[in-house]
């Protein structure tokens, strides 16, 4: 079942074209992620959706309600967690917490008991007193999260939320954002992380200046990347004296001696190793590790972006 | 219901965090006390009781104005504001709540020199319901352009400058330092355009028992004023912070 659908979005800041009519929709309890370089239309995008920005054009609807002409209905139902963290310096954590609950017409022993609960859930319960400006960067990530579904909200919404952490900190929010799915919460997660799409989402859009690219689930956007075929060799002996010859002797395949003791085969048929192996072992040299090498979302982003960006940037120069 | 408690909650938020600090706590008594102290010295046979209105009239402006817009300045730049402007309450009740922080101060603002007066005059002639409500609706109306000139600016010092720049030719040609049928015509229709004539016309009434207009146009014209400013303030957050 739909529960977002964004038809034709628009952005314009001027003369800037921020969003350029995109359309996507989003499943109910699916992590949605919007992959894209800084300043692609991620944050604009988001901010129409939670009623902080009007789009110039366009439709979007969120359980069932549209979110431009209806901002408070849907604000009602949504949790966000923007870029940048947007808690009071000199409240403490429990009352950060309280105070965002009583935005959303929550009883005193009711959000009381909500912050307790999920100061708790995200081990804060001993930073609870304190004010949030003693903070580390995780913690505040991990406190505005917390107040972002202080409400219970049906989707929650994500920007950036890993940016400028640490390491342990990330890994804990990407584990809250998974355990958040595994309650049937939908989520909308904006990210210039590969690795953590690939990682928390079930389905991705890529987003270059204000276009999406290519959207799809992760094993998707992967298979249709998957045109060429990469196998590392790792041998005993060095390559570098055989570079010529190797490369006579196998022209189907293209090879790149990464260093003396490893080899790079790409094709785009399936590599038959064994003629390699025989031939390298008539050289005297043993191969010890074949390793098939599968594209990673990077691959597909590099490739998908790299050219689309340059259609775009050559359309404008076209129009101009 | 909800509603109210989100109302409740910012309002005693703002008076928890920002009201209350000592700084504030500080400007709010010594700067109404400062200033009847300086008319004192340099009238020394004036009447206290004279100087009220004006000082009354003075406080309200200079605390209300300058406090709204630092604090709403301040969490605009620290994100904070957006935490409030995605809550599901209608825009109307999020002004009206900040502005009740500031009406607050304000009032508090007012009666220093109230106080300060009922140690050295009698004040039982005073109408206290017409100076209740023009000093709530110097408040309100100050309070106002508070927001307005927040809502223009990014920096909290900006907020400081710009506000000067309304509070200080409002203070001379409301009719507070010099009688308004003293000034040249041509400065005439702009005090008129001015909320703080009628509010200071209102207190000059209630207080000394002269005044240009009847209290009831007055307050009249300041409610209006406050109606213009809330719709205008509305509309600006709209526009400027709802991109």
């Amino acid at each position: 079942m739909e529960v977002v659908s964004v038809t034709n979005l628009k952005k314009k800041y001027g003369e800037f074209l921020a969003v350029d009519h995109i359309s996507f929709s989003i499943k109910q309890g699916e992590v949605f992620g919007f992959l894209g370089p800084n300043g692609a239309g991620k944050t604009s995008t988001i901010n129409m959706m939670i009623g902080l920005s009007r789009p110039t054009g366009g439709h979007i609807e969120i359980f069932g309600i549209d979110a431009v002409k209806d901002v408070k209905k849907v604000q009602r139902i949504i949790g966000v967690v923007p870029d940048e963290n947007n808690l009071y310096d000199e409240m403490n954590g429990f009352d950060n917490l309280c105070f965002c609950a009583s935005l959303y017409g929550i009883s005193k022993a009711k959000r009381e008991k909500r912050a307790v609960e999920l100061l708790e859930q995200f081990n804060l319960t001993d930073a609870g007193k304190r004010p949030f400006k003693t903070y580390s960067k995780g913690m505040k990530r991990k406190l505005t999260i917390a107040a972002a579904i202080i409400h219970d909200p049906k989707i929650l919404f994500l920007d950036e939320p890993t940016t400028g952490i640490d390491v342990e900190s990330a890994r804990q929010i990407r584990e809250l954002i998974l355990h958040l799915k595994n309650q049937g919460k939908t989520i909308f997660i904006t990210t210039h992380y590969i690795e953590e799409a690939q990682r928390v989402c079930d389905r991705i859009a890529f987003i270059v200046k204000g276009r999406i690219v290519k959207i799809g689930s992760v094993r998707e956007l992967l298979e249709n990347t998957e045109q060429e075929h990469k196998l590392k060799l790792k041998v005993a002996g060095s390559l570098n004296e055989l570079s010529g010859e190797l490369k006579n002797h196998f022209q189907n395949f293209k090879l790149e001696i990464l260093d003396e003791n490893s080899l790079l085969i790409t094709s785009e048929e399936r590599v038959t190793l064994s003629p390699i192996i025989r031939w390298l072992d008539s050289k005297g040299i043993l191969v010890y590790e074949a390793r098939e090498i599968k594209p990673s979302l990077e691959d597909v982003f590099v490739k998908i972006t790299g050219s689309k960006a340059a259609q775009i940037s050559g359309k404008e120069k076209v129009e101009m | 219901m909800e509603t109210a408690i989100a109302f409740w909650n910012i309002l005693k938020k703002d008076i928890k965090n920002y009201y209350l600090k000592p700084p504030n706590i500080s400007w709010g008594i010594i700067f109404p006390l400062s200033w009847t102290l300086m008319q004192l010295i340099r009238s020394p046979n004036m009447e206290i009781i004279e100087l009220l209105p004006g000082l009354m009239a003075m406080s309200v402006l200079f605390g209300t104005t300058s406090m709204l817009a630092v604090t709403i300045t301040f969490e605009k730049r620290s994100h904070s504001f957006d935490r409030l402007l995605l809550a599901p309450i209608s825009l109307g009740i999020l002004v009206f709540a900040k502005l009740s922080g500031a009406v607050i101060f304000g009032l508090v603002n007012a009666f220093v020199p109230v106080v300060f007066a009922a140690f050295f005059t009698d004040l039982s002639g005073i109408n206290w319901p017409i100076v209740i409500i023009a000093v709530i609706l110097i408040a309100i109306t100050s309070a106002l352009i508070g927001l307005l000139i927040a809502v223009s600016v990014k920096e909290v010092f900006e907020a400081q400058t710009l506000s000067n720049f309304f509070r200080f030719p409002m203070l001379f040609l409301c009719g507070l330092f010099m009688p308004i049928e003293h000034l040249p015509a041509i400065l005439k229709p702009i005090t008129f355009c001015l909320p703080l004539t009628y509010g200071t016309d209102a207190l000059n009434r209630a207080i000394r028992g002269s005044s240009i207009f009847y209290p009831t146009f007055n307050i009249f014209i300041t409610l209006v004023f406050s109606v213009l400013l809330f719709c205008l303030c509305q509309r600006s957050i709209k526009k400027n912070w709802i991109l």
